[in-house]
């Protein structure tokens, strides 16, 4: 994980202390730097700085939740051990040109601080380990820890994949590298299942390898030779002294300035709501359904401006919800926007569920609306009605005079419904729906007709 | 490659050969041993064994009398930025002067770059700001130099290794910028052992560097062979920062001192060297050698003038991140100070074998100095020193091997020809860039570091640094202010003698009385006290507690204008009236 630096050190220095604490982590309050040594183009100084002994935090844990089912709309939460949260050096970036048979160096990265998670291994496959990830990347952007964006490299991810039978220890592990986004990281981690079992069942050996994720064909691959086992040569990083926190200011020492340090009890009091935190409430405040809190957490903004809707219109949380996932979810997603660039405010989005609520337009027209809200957004909600004359007929005389037209129109129908079969009264009712785009209420329409034929 | 099995060097253990597997002793050491001055120390100084026996039971120095001279010196108060400020020089010409004899002394191969021209610029802004009454402080127009091995922004920086050739560093390191923000003029880099690791200055790309000393009249009188083959080593590692304090063409100079690298040369040219307290002065810039041990140290012609130099370069460096705040110092050293409230500790292991009678007889005297003076001298025991070479070896060889780890021909420096792979042209860059001394310690080291062998060499070494640092800690909690040691086991060695041994022997030899200091990161300080029979400076070693080096150098000081150490007369210079009277004045050059 890295850090959204552009607050400057100190921000990013809390981040990594929040990111631990919104993770159930214990806090060590001393850790301690470490050097690991190797050669390779991507490390300018030899060695890469990391926390071999006693890392930032241990004994964490991420709760997560996928779905499952046919309709795949059952909720199951699970929870993996986070082992442990440790600050060490990223590293440049090899970029390799097979044509001309060279290998170019983006060494902006090296040397910049990063987090990274150790997790047990407890995921049984790669859709848990997408669903805990997704969560892991939900709370790095609740926190302001970073973006989390694993196509730009500001979370990444490898996975160490390895089988066995039940009953029988751990199976020999592969990491697999280069997965750059949840839905990829779900597919490396099946295809390298499905692997390994090929590979123990045709009574091959899986080797301790480095393996890389092919997005376009889907496999994995070998990906160094590591030319036999690498001794990194750990020693004590020289020029970092122990990184020392405190639990409280009561407990910072004498002579150390409380502002300068890192201090347990100030920093929880910063944590923002978590992710699972905002779905329980907003299942409980609203009444949604469970399913419906992970898509307004889950889409950036989403939630602000479902709640937004919701305080501005007199509709049910309940029926928000269904403008929100399907009409608006529907049309960012067919053109890949995301919900900050929506044409459609909240405020819009509010006024025309007003309109369709107090039966001043039907509900097929509020949807007809909305999709011409889309394309001309500078348009209010009353204007698009007006200029295509879109309000709902509720003049009775009208109605009738509408109905009985139809009826007259279509004496086949009449007489089947009068013979008994009264199905064919939605024809004539989609007629009616025809003749008037939709302004009319089916309830009245249906009350009319009804009249009419019987 | 050098045997795994570590031996102790045969300086220090007495009993030849040692296996580095010591036993940790559970009795603590680092206790006063005796009260007054140790019997081993008068007896011999004073005895019938000791050359210059009858001599040394006085307070005058045992070996040459100083010329008279230096008498008058020690009591001339013109200082230099005095004289800048009341117009009696002014910085060019000092600039100048300094650049003249960088040129006139350049046998002495003291210099890998001399910067004349962009100094010459600062000492015109340094003439402008003083005109104006507007001095940034007392180091404004002050020329000094600084060892190759710290980063000079648009200047070359060599490490005087092939591998770092082309090298133009983009930024400065911490404390030549301090320097520099206060107006002093940097004439030059400094020669040096190639990466810092030697103590001779005799193994760098650039050639080695001659001892001033050896070309006064003194030394030539007493030479039969031509001023090009004998002569004598500055020392090391930072020789070149040495000789040109030593030779008038600075008024300061950084070096660095990881296990003596600035003491050791400092002693044997004769010139005042402070190691300071690890953590006083920054890192940020200085190419790492032992980045546990490393401290930038400060050269000078007087303590005063360390003194000066430590004020401005001390304190925090967010750049690096094992510097501290600095305890609070008055702007200048005590005037009026009471020897009568200290208490020196003779540490009877550093009467070690190999240690020459004339530095015993100094080590005598300087000892009697004090005990007249109405110090407190006590003998006292140190009892782990004599593991500390060995272990002060493996953890260099450890951190020198992770450090030299950067240079792989990729980022800066020299790149081999070679290119039928990458891991073939980091082999091939790596053995044509590093002498055999850097690469036998990177070799030593990373086997010291192997997984299987870590526990056994790198835990071991860092555990008796913590006895050693027991040790001195409990030696100046019973009540001991500073312990007065040699530098060096003796004056400095001819050339070719000296290259008989190769460098990790005499690495052990000359670090023996300086390294323990770096392993417990103690400020030290080293005092010309007197010139050796063939005419060459000897010095003496004060160490004082962590931040306490203030203290240390007021104690210095009056060990200073107790000695009556000589000024240096280059043989041949006849042109000596020209240089100015100012840049000849070896104590309170510079000052406020």
């Amino acid at each position: 994980v890295t850090f959204d630096q552009s607050n400057g050190l100190l921000l990013t220095k809390s981040l990594l202390w929040i990111s631990c604490l919104a993770l159930n982590c214990t806090i060590n309050r001393k850790s301690l730097f470490d050097r690991k040594h190797y050669f390779y183009a991507d490390m300018p100084a030899g060695y890469q700085i990391t926390q071999q002994r006693v890392p930032i935090a241990v004994n964490g844990m991420l709760v997560y939740s996928h779905f499952e089912g046919r309709r795949r709309n059952q909720v199951v939460t699970k929870s993996v051990k986070i082992k442990q949260i440790q600050l060490e050096q990223d590293s440049g970036k090899s970029l390799h040109d097979d044509e001309q048979s060279q290998t170019l160096i983006d060494l902006n990265r090296a040397g910049v601080g990063l987090m990274e998670l150790v997790m047990e291994p407890e995921m049984c496959c790669g859709e848990e380990a997408a669903a805990a990830v997704r969560e892991l990347q939900l709370i790095l952007q609740a926190l302001g820890t970073c973006q989390a964006n694993m196509a730009e490299g500001q979370l990444r991810v490898d996975a160490n994949v390895s089988v066995h039978r039940p009953g029988e220890p751990l199976g020999v592990r592969t990491e697999v590298k280069n997965i750059n986004s949840v839905r990829h990281l779900a597919k490396a981690i099946d295809y390298e299942i499905q692997r390994q079992m090929e590979v123990l069942q045709s009574a091959g050996k899986v080797l301790n390898e480095t393996r890389a994720f092919d997005s376009k064909s889907g496999n994995t691959i070998p990906m160094r030779d590591k030319e036999g086992l690498q001794d990194y040569r750990f020693m004590p990083e020289p020029n970092l002294p122990p990184l020392f926190v405190y639990e409280s200011k009561a407990s910072v020492p004498a002579g150390v300035d409380p502002a300068q340090v890192v201090v347990i009890d100030r920093l929880s009091a910063q944590l923002p709501e978590l992710p699972s935190v905002k779905r329980t409430r907003l299942v409980e405040t609203y009444g949604i359904l469970q399913e419906h809190s992970f898509t307004l957490v889950n889409e950036d903004g989403l939630m602000d401006y479902f709640e937004n809707v919701v305080q501005t219109t007199k509709a049910e949380p309940r029926k928000v919800i269904g403008w929100v996932i399907k009409e608006l979810m529907g049309n960012l997603n067919s053109q890949n926007l995301k919900v900050s660039q929506s044409p459609i405010s909240p405020c819009a989005l509010a006024e025309l569920i007003n309109l369709a609520e107090s039966g001043h337009i039907s509900s097929s027209t509020a949807k007809q609306v909305f999709q011409e809200m889309w394309k001309a957004p500078e348009k209010t909600v009353g204007q698009i009605v007006k200029e295509q004359d879109l309000w709902m007929i509720n003049d009775k005389e009208e109605l009738q005079k509408i109905c009985r037209r139809i009826v007259d129109s279509h004496p086949e129908e009449v007489q089947i419904i009068r013979r008994g079969n009264k199905k064919v009264l939605n024809k004539l009712m989609g007629e009616v729906q025809r003749e008037t785009k939709g302004r009319t209420d089916p309830v009245q329409v249906r009350a009319i007709l009804e009249k009419m034929v019987s | 490659m050098e045997s795994p099995t570590i031996t102790a060097s045969r300086s220090v253990s007495r009993r030849g050969e040692k296996r580095f597997h010591v036993e940790i002793s559970k009795t603590g050491g680092g206790e006063v041993v005796a009260q007054g001055l140790p019997a081993w120390l008068s007896t011999l100084s004073a005895g019938p064994a000791s050359a210059r026996g009858p001599e040394s039971a006085s307070p005058q120095p045992p070996t040459r009398a100083a010329p008279n001279t230096a008498q008058t010196c020690r009591h001339l108060h013109s200082k230099v930025s005095q004289a800048l400020r009341d117009g009696r020089v002014s910085a060019t010409e000092l600039c100048r002067k300094c650049i003249d004899q960088i040129q006139r002394t350049h046998y002495l191969n003291a210099f890998i770059t001399i910067t004349g021209e962009t100094a010459m610029e600062q000492a015109q802004r340094a003439d402008n700001r003083i005109r104006t009454g507007k001095p940034l402080g007392p180091l404004d127009g002050i020329p000094f130099s600084v060892k190759d091995n710290f980063c000079t922004e648009n200047i070359k920086t060599t490490c005087a290794s092939k591998m770092l050739k082309g090298y133009v560093p983009p930024f400065s390191a911490t404390v030549v910028q301090k320097l520099l923000d206060q107006g002093a003029v940097l004439v030059g880099k400094t020669n040096l052992d190639e990466f810092a690791m030697g103590a001779g200055s005799t193994d760098g790309v650039f050639g080695p560097v001659r001892n001033p000393w050896s070309y006064t009249t003194l030394y030539r009188e007493q030479s039969t062979e031509d001023p090009d083959s004998d002569w004598a080593i500055s020392g090391g590692s930072s020789g070149g920062s040495a000789a040109a304090v030593a030779a008038l063409s600075s008024f300061l100079a950084l070096g660095s001192d990881t296990g003596g690298s600035t003491r050791n040369p400092g002693s044997l040219c004769g010139v005042v060297a402070l190691k300071p307290t690890y953590g006083l002065l920054s890192r940020h810039g200085l190419i790492p050698l032992v980045n546990s041990m490393d401290v930038p140290g400060i050269m000078t012609r007087s303590v005063h003038d360390a003194a000066t130099v430590l004020r401005i370069l001390q304190g925090r460096d967010e750049r690096d991140s094992t510097t501290v705040q600095a305890p609070s110092t008055p702007p200048s050293l005590p005037e009026h100070f009471d020897i009568r409230d200290i208490c020196v500790g003779i540490p009877k292991e550093y009467h070690a074998p190999g240690l020459s009678t004339d530095t015993l007889a100094q080590w005598s005297r300087v000892a009697a100095m004090f005990e007249q003076a109405g110090a407190r001298v006590q003998e006292v025991s140190l009892p782990h020193t004599q593991h500390s070479i060995v272990c002060y070896h493996v953890l260099c060889c450890c951190e020198v091997a992770s450090n030299m780890a950067r240079f792989d021909g990729l980022e800066y420096g020299h790149r081999s020809t070679i290119d039928s792979s990458t891991d073939a042209m980091y082999a091939t860059t790596r053995h044509e860039g590093f002498n055999n001394v850097v690469r036998r310690r990177i070799l030593s080291g990373n086997y010291f570091l192997l997984k299987s062998n870590y526990e056994r060499y790198f835990v071991k070494a860092q555990q008796m640094r913590r006895l050693i640092t027991e040790d001195l800690k409990n030696v100046f909690r019973s009540g001991i202010d500073v312990l007065l040691t040699p530098t060096t086991l003796s004056d400095a060695a001819r050339y070719t003698d000296f290259i008989q041994e190769d460098n990790r022997t005499r690495s052990a030899q000359e670090d023996v009385f300086t390294q323990p200091v770096n392993m417990a990161g103690l400020p030290a300080v080293t005092v010309p006290t007197a010139l050796s029979r063939r005419g060459l400076p000897i010095s003496l070693q004060l160490i004082g507690q962590t931040l306490q080096d203030w203290k240390l150098l007021t104690v210095a000081h009056w060990m200073e204008q107790q000695v009556n150490f000589p000024m240096i007369h280059l043989h041949g210079d006849s042109d000596e009236r020209k240089l100015d009277r100012s840049v000849r004045e070896r104590t309170h050059t510079i000052g406020s």
